[in-house]
């Protein structure tokens, strides 16, 4: 079986970091699996599976030149996993509100209540600097009728929070 | 009838563009049964493009009424389709028979109107929207060589869309 090492970058954003650390790895004979990069607040981030060649051990060696020369922070994990384990998401939440603390943490805790499984989350910060908008979007599965999570997030209408759940149907053709 | 096999990525035929039906004989009802006895013994699959079978001519099969609670025309055979108008867009979460193992977000039009020909040869003039009009463009799409995977757009592109919030008083 495949032994993957989840590896994530972290550092400021400039063109050409991914194409820079993926040729290190593949000269040192390292395979990809799954991976995600984002731009957060002005950095790049990048989490993603490797395997083989000198990867976990030699990795570090690897990595070093490409991390001083783009300013990178590196850190690498074992990990249990393996590709092919997806799971399809069958409900999408999205959450709009005036930002302030709290909001993923009142949320997320009224759908892990009913037994959600958050698979896909991200979020944002939009609107006028002195009027700042949280915004959510969350895909996940859940067992829960889409009444029930309705239910489980209800009270949060109160708090100035619009909780929207949607079932995704997910077409296979 | 019987089950045939799947092409699936990365297998070029699959790029191939489809050629319209000009037979409309015995022949090509048998081949339709096979190809929804094969839609059938996937996954819970929505619809199926001959080409997805090796069979590079313009049929596809729909059929979005084991989903509940959605609107549609049953199980529809569809000859030589043509979309003949477009209205409306929306993302939604698709896979395919033939890229197992991978679903992407992918925008459709919401709503079509489309003229094809049943398996007898006879006109057939549609409307249909949300998920049977996404499953007859997605299966359409497969009879010009595409794939879902040619249309995925980024998970962060959700954040775009606009819709009415039903829960809470809504402060933005």
């Amino acid at each position: 079986m495949t032994e993957w090492s989840m590896l994530t970058l972290v550092g400021g954003d400039r063109p050409g970091i991914v194409a820079k650390v993926t040729d290190a790895l593949y000269k040192a004979g390292c395979s990809l699996g799954e991976a995600s990069m984002i731009r957060l607040g002005g950095n790049f981030t990048i989490m993603m599976m490797v395997s083989g060649g000198a990867c976990p051990r030699d990795l570090d060696g690897v990595l070093a030149p490409v991390a001083a020369e783009l300013g990178l922070r590196v850190h690498l994990d074992s990990v249990d996993g393996g590709l092919h384990r997806h799971l399809t998401p069958n409900v999408q939440v999205r959450v709009v509100g005036a930002d302030r603390a709290g909001i993923v943490a009142q949320v997320t805790g009224a759908l892990a209540a009913v037994g959600f499984n958050i698979l896909e989350l991200e979020s944002d910060v939009a609107g006028d600097p002195r009027r700042p908008v949280y915004i959510m979007s969350i895909q996940g599965y859940s067992d829960a009728t889409i009444e029930a999570l309705e239910q489980a997030v209800a009270g949060l209408g109160a708090a100035g929070i619009a909780v929207d759940v949607a079932p995704v149907e997910t077409l296979i053709g | 009838m019987a089950i045939l096999d799947v092409l699936t990525l990365p297998d070029p035929r699959l790029r191939q563009v489809s050629h319209p039906v000009t037979r409309f004989d015995d022949e090509l009802r048998a081949f339709v049964d096979d190809l929804d006895e094969t839609r059938r013994a996937g996954p819970a699959a929505v619809g199926i493009a001959a080409p997805q079978v090796g069979r590079f001519q313009r049929v596809v099969i729909v059929d979005v009424s084991a989903k509940k609670g959605i609107a549609s025309h049953g199980f529809l055979v569809l000859v030589n389709p043509e979309i003949t108008h477009w209205d409306g867009f929306e993302i939604g979460r698709e896979g395919c028979l033939s890229v197992p193992d991978y679903t992407g977000n992918v925008i459709r039009a919401t709503r079509i109107r489309l003229i094809a020909r049943d398996p007898l040869g006879g006109p057939l003039q549609l409307e249909m929207e949300a998920f049977e009009a996404r499953a007859v463009q997605h299966e359409i799409d497969h009879l010009d060589g595409l794939l879902f995977v040619d249309r995925v757009v980024s998970r962060r592109t959700d954040l775009f869309r606009r819709k009415v919030y039903q829960t809470g008083p809504g402060p933005v």
